[in-house]
């Protein structure tokens, strides 16, 4: 029995002031994944952004270890003016696991290391707020539709990334429609949205 | 943090003007002021200390919303709220960078400016003293108001509204140094209430700041 | 029963339905009677004729102004603390009645001080703190009204209004530093020797409470008007997710 490094126990989490998903529950042990699916405004980003502890639940409870999280919303961080190498590196040493030589690799950006990231297409921009997650070198990933705008052969990459973290003791949380040819559970969200409340009743936050 | 610090300055001078803009509004200020009020020494010698405070307090005003905007809308705040730092110390040091790209070369470029405006021979130290001493008061609460109102589309000038109110006690200490440096009165006892203005603000604003950012973050 | 309980919408809502009328009346009653005494009952002062009576006016209005703010700062602290959603928006009920107490104690000082001091402005420390108020309310209401989601709105403002708080003292000291006033010593101190003559005193205690309780009524008016816009918020909300 592998321990879980992540577990969630009768989550609620809310957007816009309104509840959207509860009683979510589940476990990722170390070295697998969870893929998370569900129609547009199901909940995915929000509960994502819950785990990454960006927004507040509503109720239950979130078991992580401190620090282990590296979260990849829609947007990738970048700055235009600041060449790829640049970017990476900045992350990197943010997190205290300076080097960038791996990530670069996993990606197929080594050719690309001194263009200013204004200048990359949106796939390549994509891979390189992909390879940003591996220089932190935190165990959990929560990625958030992650093959937006990447080709087919970058989805590869992307997909042997996520093995080899995996395989390293890693886990990730995943949002996304496409089949990724990794091994993942998944959670399909429409089964926990929440129930509006009935009738006139408002109590204290007025939900 | 220090990549934090290197990567905002670098930003800051890649963007083109990162220094200058601050600097180059401040020079414009300080050459309509004789437009406004006329050529005269005599007008333009008491009023100095006041236009050259107000002047460096505006050219601040003026970069303040850049401060977490451009994080905020492509996604870095987000990774830096979870990154092993703690949040306190971002809005700190993204202080510290727009301290030193507007608020450090305003110090030093001041005296210039106050030739222009016919500053008294008494006032010059205490004019870069005050400064060194006003302009991280400055940013800090900059940052302050620009974590508040990071979320907002058209936060601008909101921003300029929030945070002007706050400038008021820095600027009455900062602009009296000056002012009673060039009467040859003593000019310590405004200076050290501005110094403390300076010190209270970095050690509390960047809690509050830190807060609204994670309210905005939600 | 516990203060707090009144935190909830429902109780808090029933219970200030028979508070309100009540306030509402001693308001006029006190604000009739203490103006009427004041203006037409009470002797002229030697120095400065009939025009000192506006301070019955004048004094409950700034009285309450710097008092609004501090009851906004209270109820803010007890948000950000306790999350207790009215508390946030009796805040925010409060601040457009603080910033017309502001205005009225600027217009009427401004009004006195002309045949005083000959002129409508000074930058006197007292008013100088007064227009320095009357901009940090204007701020407050501004990221009130700038931000959609309450919550964050609520949030927000209250760390504003205890920064705000902070540095609207820093203010008053500073200001006077910068400059020493004309005006007269405070009307409401708590040393005998500095007060007003209790010709005019007494009339003026009637119109402080006439002031309070408007201002209570208002207050609990608008409060009960916010709680009813965040109902119709959040039954908006979920008619969208149902």
């Amino acid at each position: 029995m592998v321990e879980p490094l992540l577990k969630v126990v009768d989550l609620a989490c809310a957007r816009g002031g309104l509840t959207v998903l509860e009683g979510v529950s589940f476990e990722v042990a170390s070295g697998s994944a969870l893929v998370l699916r569900g129609p547009n405004g199901s909940g995915k980003t929000t509960l994502l952004r819950t785990l990454a502890e960006l927004q507040p639940a509503v109720s239950g409870e979130i078991f992580a270890p401190e620090d282990t999280v590296a979260y990849a919303g829609h947007a990738d961080g970048l700055k235009g003016t600041l060449s790829v190498g640049e970017n990476l590196t900045f992350w990197g040493s943010l997190f205290g696991f300076g080097d960038i030589a791996p990530a670069l690799d996993a990606f197929e950006l080594r050719d690309l290391v001194a263009r200013p990231a204004q200048s990359l297409s949106a796939g390549q921009k994509r891979r390189l707020g992909l390879a940003r997650l591996l220089v932190t070198g935190r165990p959990v990933w929560l990625l958030d539709e992650p093959t937006v705008s990447l080709d087919v052969a970058a989805v590869g990459l992307f997909g042997r990334a996520v093995e080899r973290h995996l395989a390293g003791g890693g886990i990730a949380v995943i949002a996304t429609h496409i089949d990724l040819g990794i091994d993942a559970d998944v959670l399909d969200l429409s089964g926990f949205r929440a129930s509006a409340p009935q009738g006139g009743a408002f109590d204290e936050a007025f939900a | 943090m220090r990549g934090l610090l290197i990567r905002d300055l670098r930003l800051a001078i890649r963007a083109g003007g990162g220094f200058g803009l601050a600097l180059a509004f401040f020079l414009i200020v300080v050459i309509l002021v004789p437009f406004g009020v006329g050529p005269s020494a005599n007008v333009l010698a008491p009023i100095a200390p006041g236009i050259l405070w107000l002047g460096a307090l505006l050219a601040c005003l003026l970069s303040l919303d850049r401060i977490f905007a451009t994080d905020f809308e492509d996604g870095s705040l987000e990774f830096l709220a979870t990154a092993p730092v703690p949040l306190e110390g971002v809005v700190a040091v993204k202080a510290l960078a727009h301290w030193l790209t507007t608020g450090l070369p305003l110090t030093l470029a001041a005296p210039v400016f106050g030739i222009f405006l016919n500053l008294p021979g008494g006032g010059y130290g205490w004019l870069v003293a005050s400064l060194a001493l006003g302009t991280p008061a400055l940013s800090m609460i900059g940052a302050f108001g620009a974590a508040l109102t990071v979320g907002l589309k058209r936060g601008g000038l909101l921003l300029s509204l929030l945070v002007l109110p706050l400038y008021i006690p820095t600027l009455i200490f900062g602009a009296d140094t000056v002012r009673r440096g060039v009467e040859g009165l003593d000019a310590g006892t405004p200076l050290i209430l501005m110094a403390g203005i300076t010190f209270g603000t970095l050690a509390l604003l960047p809690f509050a700041g830190a807060a609204a950012l994670r309210v905005n973050l939600r | 029963m516990s203060f707090w309980e009144y935190a909830n919408p429902r109780r808090f809502m029933a219970f200030t339905d028979r508070v309100m009328g009540p306030a509402f009346v001693l308001a006029a009653v006190a604000l009739s009677v203490g103006l009427v005494w004041g203006f037409f009952f009470t002797p002229d002062d030697f120095r400065q004729g009939s025009t000192v009576k506006i301070i019955y006016l004048h004094v409950p209005s700034a009285f309450m102004a710097i008092n609004i703010w501090v009851m906004m700062l209270v109820t803010s602290l007890i948000w950000l603390i306790r999350r207790h959603h009215v508390s946030a928006l009796a805040a925010k009920a409060a601040a457009p009645v603080g910033v017309t107490m502001t205005l009225i104690a600027l217009m009427t000082g401004a009004i006195w001080g002309q045949p005083m001091w000959g002129t409508f402005w000074a930058w006197d420390p007292r008013l100088t703190s007064f227009l320095i108020l009357f901009l940090f309310y204007l701020g407050y209401m501004a990221l009130w009204s700038a931000i959609e989601d309450p919550d964050t709105a609520a949030d927000l403002t209250s760390v504003l209004c205890l920064v705000g708080s902070v540095f609207a003292f820093l203010s008053r000291y500073a200001v006077n530093f910068w400059n020493q006033g004309l005006h007269q010593g405070a009307s409401l101190s708590m040393d005998a020797e500095e007060n007003i003559s209790d010709v005019f005193w007494f009339p003026l205690l009637v119109c402080l409470a006439g002031f309070f309780f408007l201002f209570l009524a208002l207050v609990l008016l608008r409060t009960r008007t916010e709680i009813r816009k965040r109902r119709a918020h959040a039954i908006t909300l979920r008619e969208r997710a149902a």
